[in-house]
């Protein structure tokens, strides 16, 4: 296994507050690595240092031996680094099917091949993975007409339209129903061993993150707290103490 | 609107287009102003309706029309046709030009900052062509006469004016069936989200823009040659009526859809003129008594009300 992507000493600030301090990490190629640590710790900076929507103030990101620091999201974007948000975001006055098409990676090409309508089989695609988040019965509702669950559903569906090489995933079962979470637990899994990708996942619920993720790392006031597997930081006194305070 | 009945309509308006002025020569110029505003409509949808980028400034595409083809008919003493085909030729390519130059410059503002600074750039243009002794300064331009006879002139110019709005119209129509349409809505939606998922929206924002600059600056060399006289403020760079028309007429269309801009031109230009022609004097009046009620109304415009009541029934 080789890193797909390497954080190296990455610090951000923003004005006096320093978001992400000296942080390191590696992404191997084809693992799932989760993120975690208490709200306000960083996670969702460090996701905008990687993805380029944030300036580095100090330090590198390679993705596949590069460096990217320097590039903004829509170039890393089709280098294969995407990422969804907190916030779930996509295009509400447009229909699912529309939302899907305009997400292949397809669309990332020059004036000249977007001048050409969306081709049968990219709307196969499209319609096979929107059945793979349950959404197929929804492919002709505008977007924004979803619940948030299902808008998640959608961004996530959106992002493997896109063929990601690496895809940072933030709280991607946040507001979504707990019955449908085991469903999409297996989802992130069959994406990462069927199709291919990688996965980079913040995730505050740590029954989910401790069943999907090989290799974590836990964040806190910026810094990397601890990482290892989801047992040993269960098990760290530290990541207890973060999250629950001192005992 | 099915694919049929698109055609259907489009081949009657045609047919009104051409007929029109042949059974009734005292509205020729009636049918073309009216064309002259579908075509306003349709290129400010391209980015107000589909991109979300609300642009007072477009206006500036049809004054460079204007002046481009009024110079070079002026300057290269050539016969009238030849003059006028150099002439919207020119001013087409200046306009493509000003829309990559001002789009790099302006197309990465965005909301109400962008339809500021394109309000900016409408007044700024009017001032310049005003002071400026080449283009005549204020006292503005003065056009070569049409040389062929006096009904024969009114055709030529609804026709030509037909032809572009048609042309506009066709090509917005093969545009939004695109992926490049696709485009122009994600950036709509959310901007941050299409360059996050990697598409090229710098490019795609301001070709556009060229795309309206083309179609308006056709449209501007024409009208100018209609009208005979281009004054710098109030007819080239008129933000203040056609640049404000633009934004009305796409809105009370519908903005965003296919045939609003066209629709809200017809019944923009017809109620226009009936204002004129009943309430003389009051005219103006009346005209922001209606852009109050279309803004209060029909924010979603004429199309947008229609697919309401329509989903409305079929919920029943």
């Amino acid at each position: 296994m080789s890193a797909l992507l390497e954080v190296r000493n990455v610090t951000k600030r923003f004005g006096g507050v320093v978001a992400n301090s000296n942080i390191s990490l590696r992404v191997e190629k084809g693992e799932i690595a989760g993120l975690i640590g208490p709200n306000g710790s960083g996670k969702s900076t460090l996701f905008g240092c990687i993805a380029g929507a944030h300036a580095v103030d100090e330090g590198e990101v390679f993705f596949e031996g590069a460096p990217i620091k320097h590039l903004r999201t829509a170039p890393i974007a089709r280098l294969g680094l995407v990422r969804t948000y907190q916030q779930t975001r996509i295009y509400g006055a447009m229909s699912c099917m529309e939302n899907m098409a305009i997400s292949a990676r397809e669309a990332q090409g020059g004036l000249l091949s977007l001048l050409r309508p969306v081709p049968p089989a990219t709307s196969r695609r499209a319609e096979d993975l929107l059945a793979f988040v349950g959404l197929h019965e929804k492919r002709e509702e505008k977007a924004a007409r979803l619940s948030f669950g299902q808008q998640k559903l959608l961004e996530f569906a959106m992002a493997l339209m896109n063929e990601p090489k690496l895809l940072l995933l933030d709280e991607p079962t946040a507001g979504i129903n707990p019955t449908l979470i085991n469903g999409l637990i297996d989802r992130l899994r069959r994406a990462n061993s069927e199709l291919g990708v990688t996965l980079l996942v913040i995730e505050h619920n740590m029954r989910v993150i401790m069943n999907l993720a090989q290799r974590i790392t836990c964040l806190a006031h910026g810094q990397v707290l601890a990482e290892g597997t989801p047992d040993d930081v269960r098990d760290d006194a530290r990541v207890l103490d973060a999250y629950l305070g001192v005992a | 609107m099915s694919r049929l009945s698109d055609w259907h309509i489009m081949g009657a308006l045609a047919l009104t287009g051409i007929a029109g002025p042949l059974l009734f020569p005292a509205f020729a110029a009636q049918f073309a102003f009216l064309w002259l505003m579908v075509t306003f409509a349709l290129t400010w949808d391209i980015l107000g309706g589909r991109m979300g980028y609300n642009s007072f400034g477009n206006i500036v595409f049809f004054g460079i029309g204007c002046y481009a083809a009024a110079v070079i008919q002026r300057d290269m003493g050539l016969p009238y046709f030849e003059g006028l085909a150099l002439g919207l030729a020119a001013g087409v390519v200046l306009a493509v030009l000003a829309a990559v130059l001002l789009g790099s410059a302006l197309l990465g503002i965005r909301g109400h900052y962008f339809a500021i600074a394109t309000l900016g750039l409408a007044v700024a243009s009017g001032e310049i062509a005003a002071g400026w002794r080449y283009v005549g300064a204020g006292s503005g331009m003065a056009l070569p006469l049409y040389p062929g006879a006096l009904g024969e002139r009114e055709l030529f110019f609804t026709w030509s004016l037909l032809a572009v709005a048609a042309l506009c119209f066709l090509f917005c129509r093969f545009l939004y069936s695109t992926r490049f349409g696709l485009a122009l809505n994600a950036i709509r939606d959310d901007h941050d989200k299409a360059d996050a998922m990697g598409l090229r929206t710098t490019p795609i924002k301001i070709f556009a823009w060229c795309v309206s600059a083309f179609f308006l600056a056709l449209s501007g060399g024409l009208a100018a040659n209609m009208i005979g006289f281009i004054d710098p403020r109030d007819v080239a760079f008129a933000g203040a009526t056609f640049g404000v028309w633009m934004v009305l007429m796409a809105i009370l269309g519908g903005k965003g859809t296919l045939w609003g801009p066209v629709l809200g031109a017809i019944v923009f230009h017809i109620t226009q003129e009936i204002f004129w022609t009943y309430l003389l004097g009051w005219q103006r009046v009346a005209l922001g008594a209606l852009i109050v009620v279309i803004v209060v109304f029909f924010p979603q415009g004429i199309m947008g009300w229609w697919a309401e009541w329509r989903a409305r029934r079929e919920a029943a």
